[in-house]
C-alpha cells in the first residue's frame, strides 16, 4: 500500500525521461557512433569523435572566441541594463513609455532583427557608413574586417539582451524595501554613496540570477553570427553553436556534432556554475559582510 | 515483370487514353499561362486524362520563390488536372540536404518527389529511381543538352530528372567597355587597350582601374568588381570559377580536384595557389563590404549597377535585364576568363598558352528526382514530366525568381529573349552565344559530386576565407585544405570516394 504512492509519480517521471532524458541519451549514443552521410546509422565508433574533436582546433579557438562574446556582452548588457533600470525606477516623466520602449528588442525575433542589422552595417547599401561619415568619423568595415565584424556581432547581441537585464533589474530594484532608502538619507548619504552601499548590495542576488540567465542564453548565440557574418571573416565570428550547426546541418556529420555538443554542454555546465558560485561569493555574501 | 516495366505499361496505357481523350476535344490551357500546350506525354492535355483522385504525392522542395514558386505552382496545376492530393513542403537552402538525407537513411518514405541542388546526386544516388526510359524520350528531355543529361546521370543510369541549367559566366557593363573616354582612360593607365578580360589577370587590372570610380556618372562613385566572397554562401563556386584556369590543364586528363588515380587532393597545388592569390588581390577593387558579399549582395551590386564586373550564375544577369533595370540592355556575358599559364600537375611546370585556357564551370543547377522508396513512382513521374514541360518551361524561364534557367537547345535561342523578354539583339545573342560556349566547350570542370560533398566544400570555403581575411597565406591555407580533404577521404574510404569521383571525371575528359 505504502509503495503505491510512487505510481502517482510515474507520469510525471515517464514525461521527464521523454522530454529531457531521452534526447540527452540519445545524443549521448549518437556522439559514440559515426553517423554522417556515408556512414549512416548508429554504429559503435567508440571514442573516434571526441578523439577527433580533441584534435579540431577550429572548434576551440571557437569555444574561446565565443567565451569572450559571452563575458564581455553580458558585462555590457549587465551595465547598460542596470542604468536603464535606474533611470526609469525613480519618479521621471514618461516612465511606461521608456519601460515599454526599452523592451522592444527583447521582443523582436533575433533572426529578423539579424537581417535589420545586417542591412544597418552593410557597407554600400547601410545607412551607418553614411551617417558616420557625416560625422567626420568615416565609413568603417564592419562586416568584412575581423575586428570590426566582432564588434558588429556585440553591438547586436547588446542591443537585443540589454532590456532582458533592464526587465530583472528593474522588478528587483521596485521590490527593494525603502527603509534603507531612508536611513542612507537621514545619514546624509549621496546618491553615489546610496547606490554603493544600499542599491548595488541589495540587488546583489537578482544580479547573480540575471547575469547568469544571460549567460546561459550568450553561450547560445548563434542566430546572430549566422544572419549577421556566417562566422566570418575568415573564420573571426565563428562560435561553438555557429561551428557545431555546420559540422551537423551543413556537413551532415550527426556522430561528430552530437560529440562536440555533448563536451560543450559539459563545458559550459561547469563554467557556469564556476561563474555563479564566484559571483555569489563576489555580490551576494561580498555585500552581505 | 519488373516494377520498371509495369510503370512503362501503365505509362503507354494511360498515354493512349490521354491521346485518345485529346481527339474527343481539345481543351484551353492558356487560363494556366502557357502559350501553348505542346502535344505529347507531358502536356496539359495528357495529364490532364489522367485520374490520380484519392492519392497523395508529398513533394519537398527549396522556400519560395526560388523552385520553391514554380513547385506549389506546377504542384496546384497538376491537382486540377489529376484531381491527385499534393503536399508540398518548402524548406530553406541551409536544411534542405538534411531534411532529404535523414528520411533516406532511416527508411522513411517522407517524400515521393525531391527538388534539391544537382551536385548531392553523389550523396542521393544509391536512394533515387531511374528516370524511365519512356520519359526519358519525352521531347523536353531528348532537348536537354549533353552536358545537362550527364549532370542527371550517375553510373550511366538517369537519376535526375532535369528542369533547369547552372553554369558560372562573366558579365559586364557594354556602355563602359564601348565607352572612348574610359578606354583612354584605361590605356593611360596601363597602356593596352582596353578589351573584355580574357584572363583573370587581365579582370583584376581592369577592375582595380575602374575601382572607385564614378564611370557612370551618377555622382556616386563605382566599383570594379562584385564577387560571392562570404563564407557559407556559395563562395566556394566563386572561387572555383578562379582557379579552374590555371589548375585545369585542357591536355591533362584524370581529375581537378583529386588525381584520380592516387586519389591525392591538388586543392594545394600551384594552379589552386595561383587562382586564390588572385582572388584575395581583388578585393581591393571591390565595394565596400565586397569581402563579405553573399550571393544575393552580388546579384544586386552588378544588377544594380554599382560594379562593373561579375560573374556567377544567370541571377545577376538577368537582374540586370529586368524591364525597370538602370541598365537593361547595358550589359553583356562572356566565358569566364581564362589563364595562358597553366599548371601541368603531370609534369610538375607551368605550361605556356598564346590563347588563354577558358575553362567552362557547370556548376550546381536544381534538379529533381523521384525517391526509389516511393509506391507513388508513376504520379511521381508524371508529376516532374508536368512540371518540365515545353509550355510551363518556357513559361518559368521568363520569371527570374523562380531560378529555372536554360538547359536545353531551344533555350539557346536569342529569338526568344528578345520577343519574350524584350531584349535587344546583342544582349540576346551574347547571353546565349556564352551560354551555348559553356555548354559545348572542350575543357569543362563540374562540381565535386561524391559523398560528403558538403564537407569537401565546407572545408575548402573556411581555407578560402582564412587567406581572404590575411590568417594565412593561399598556400597554408590550400595545404589545410589538402590536410582535411586527405582526412575526409580516409573517413570514407579511398575506393568509395574514388569510384564516385570517376563519374564527375568522366564528365570532364568525355
Amino acid at each position: 500500500m505504502y509503495r503505491q504512492k510512487y505510481i502517482f509519480l510515474l507520469p510525471g517521471l515517464l514525461v521527464l525521461i521523454a522530454v529531457i532524458l531521452f534526447p540527452l541519451i540519445f545524443t549521448i549514443r549518437v556522439s559514440f557512433s559515426s553517423w554522417d552521410v556515408y556512414n549512416p546509422g548508429l554504429n559503435n565508433a567508440g571514442g573516434a569523435m571526441y578523439a577527433r574533436m580533441w584534435e579540431d582546433s577550429r572548434y576551440w579557438e571557437a569555444l574561446w572566441r565565443l567565451s569572450l562574446l559571452a563575458v564581455s556582452t553580458v558585462l555590457m548588457q549587465y551595465v547598460l541594463g542596470f542604468g536603464l533600470a535606474l533611470l526609469v525606477w525613480r519618479e521621471i516623466a514618461a516612465r511606461r513609455f521608456f519601460r515599454v520602449l526599452f523592451l522592444v528588442p527583447m521582443m523582436t525575433t533575433p533572426v529578423v532583427m539579424s537581417v535589420i542589422w545586417r542591412t544597418i552595417f552593410h557597407e554600400s547599401l547601410g545607412p551607418l557608413n553614411p551617417i558616420l561619415d557625416a560625422l567626420g568619423i568615416g565609413a568603417q568595415p564592419w562586416l568584412s574586417q575581423p575586428g570590426f565584424a566582432f564588434a558588429a556581432v556585440m553591438i547586436v547581441e547588446i542591443w537585443q539582451w540589454t532590456p532582458f537585464m533592464f526587465l530583472l533589474l528593474l522588478a528587483g530594484l521596485l521590490s527593494l524595501p525603502s527603509e534603507p532608502f531612508l536611513a542612507a538619507r537621514v545619514d546624509g548619504a549621496g546618491p553615489i554613496r546610496t547606490f554603493l552601499s544600499v542599491t548595488f548590495p541589495m540587488m546583489g542576488a537578482i544580479s547573480v540570477g540575471a547575469i547568469l540567465i544571460r549567460a546561459i542564453e550568450a553561450s547560445k548565440i548563434m542566430e546572430t553570427v549566422y544572419v549577421l557574418t556566417s562566422g566570418g571573416p575568415g573564420t573571426s565570428t565563428e562560435t561553438v553553436s555557429y561551428y557545431i550547426y555546420i559540422r551537423g546541418m551543413r556537413d551532415f556529420q550527426i556522430g561528430y556534432s552530437a560529440a562536440l555538443s555533448l563536451t560543450y554542454l559539459i563545458i559550459m555546465a561547469v563554467a557556469l556554475t564556476l561563474i555563479a558560485k564566484a559571483l555569489v561569493r563576489l555580490m551576494v555574501r561580498g555585500a552581505q559582510a | 515483370m519488373t516494377t520498371g516495366t509495369a510503370m512503362t505499361r501503365m505509362f503507354y496505357a494511360t498515354t493512349a487514353l490521354a491521346c485518345a481523350a485529346g481527339i474527343a476535344g481539345a481543351e484551353d490551357y492558356s487560363k494556366y499561362g502557357i502559350k501553348a500546350d505542346v502535344p505529347g506525354i507531358c502536356s496539359y492535355e495528357t495529364i490532364d486524362a489522367k485520374d490520380y483522385s484519392g492519392r497523395t504525392l508529398n513533394v519537398i522542395t527549396h522556400a519560395i520563390p526560388v523552385i520553391g514558386e514554380p513547385t506549389a505552382l506546377h504542384a496546384q496545376q497538376f491537382q486540377e488536372l489529376t484531381g491527385a492530393t499534393v503536399n508540398v513542403v518548402h524548406v530553406p537552402f541551409g536544411d534542405l540536404f538534411q531534411r532529404i538525407m535523414i528520411p533516406f537513411q532511416t527508411g522513411q518514405q517522407a517524400y515521393d518527389v525531391l527538388f534539391y541542388g544537382s551536385l548531392w546526386l553523389g550523396d542521393f544516388n544509391p536512394y533515387l529511381a531511374e528516370v524511365p526510359e519512356a520519359y526519358q524520350q519525352v521531347s523536353g528531355m531528348k532537348a536537354v543538352t549533353a552536358t545537362y543529361r550527364g549532370v542527371a546521370s550517375w553510373g550511366g543510369k538517369m537519376l535526375q530528372y532535369t528542369m533547369d541549367g547552372d553554369r558560372h559566366y562573366l558579365k559586364y557593363r557594354t556602355d563602359v567597355f564601348a565607352n572612348p573616354e574610359m578606354q583612354a582612360l584605361f590605356k593611360e593607365k596601363t597602356g593596352r587597350d582596353l578589351t573584355v578580360p580574357a584572363t583573370w589577370e587581365e579582370y583584376n587590372e581592369v577592375a582595380a582601374v575602374f575601382n572607385n570610380t564614378d564611370w557612370d556618372g551618377d555622382g556616386a562613385p563605382n566599383f570594379g568588381t562584385a564577387e560571392v566572397t562570404k563564407r557559407d554562401d556559395l563562395m566556394f563556386s566563386a572561387f572555383i570559377s578562379r582557379v579552374a584556369p590555371y589548375a585545369k590543364h585542357p591536355d591533362v586528363k584524370g581529375g581537378f580536384f583529386f588525381d584520380l588515380e592516387t586519389m591525392t587532393p591538388l586543392v594545394n597545388t600551384p594552379g589552386w595557389v595561383r587562382g586564390l592569390e588572385l582572388f584575395v588581390n581583388a578585393q581591393a577593387s571591390m565595394p565596400p563590404g565586397g569581402t563579405s558579399f553573399g550571393l544575393g549582395d552580388e546579384i544586386f551590386s552588378f544588377g544594380g549597377g554599382q560594379t562593373l564586373m561579375s560573374y556567377s550564375w544567370d541571377d545577376a544577369f538577368i537582374q540586370a535585364m529586368q524591364e525597370d533595370s538602370p541598365i537593361r540592355n547595358k550589359v553583356a556575358a562572356a566565358m569566364l576568363p581564362g589563364a595562358k599559364e597553366v599548371w601541368n600537375r603531370k609534369t610538375g611546370q607551368w605550361d605556356t598558352f598564346d590563347e588563354p585556357n577558358r575553362v567552362a564551370y557547370v556548376t550546381w543547377g536544381w534538379t529533381s528526382a523521384v525517391a526509389k522508396d516511393s509506391p507513388n513512382q508513376d504520379m511521381a513521374f508524371d508529376f516532374l514530366c508536368f512540371f518540365a514541360n515545353e509550355g510551363n518551361t518556357e513559361s518559368d524561364l521568363q520569371i527570374g525568381r523562380f531560378g529555372i534557367n536554360p538547359c536545353r537547345d531551344s533555350h539557346f535561342d536569342p529569338a526568344f529573349y528578345e520577343s519574350a523578354l524584350g531584349w535587344d539583339k546583342a544582349e540576346a545573342e551574347t547571353y546565349t552565344a556564352t551560354l551555348k560556349s559553356v555548354d559545348t566547350a572542350p575543357n569543362q570542370i563540374f562540381d565535386l559530386r561524391v559523398p560528403g560533398v558538403g564537407e569537401f566544400m565546407s572545408s575548402l570555403a573556411a581555407g578560402v576565407a582564412r587567406a581572404q581575411s590575411g590568417e594565412q597565406t593561399a598556400k597554408e591555407a590550400l595545404d589545410g585544405v589538402a590536410a582535411e580533404w586527405t582526412a575526409i577521404v580516409d573517413r570514407i574510404g579511398v575506393e568509395r570516394v574514388r569510384e564516385a569521383y570517376a563519374n564527375v571525371v568522366a564528365l570532364e575528359d568525355r
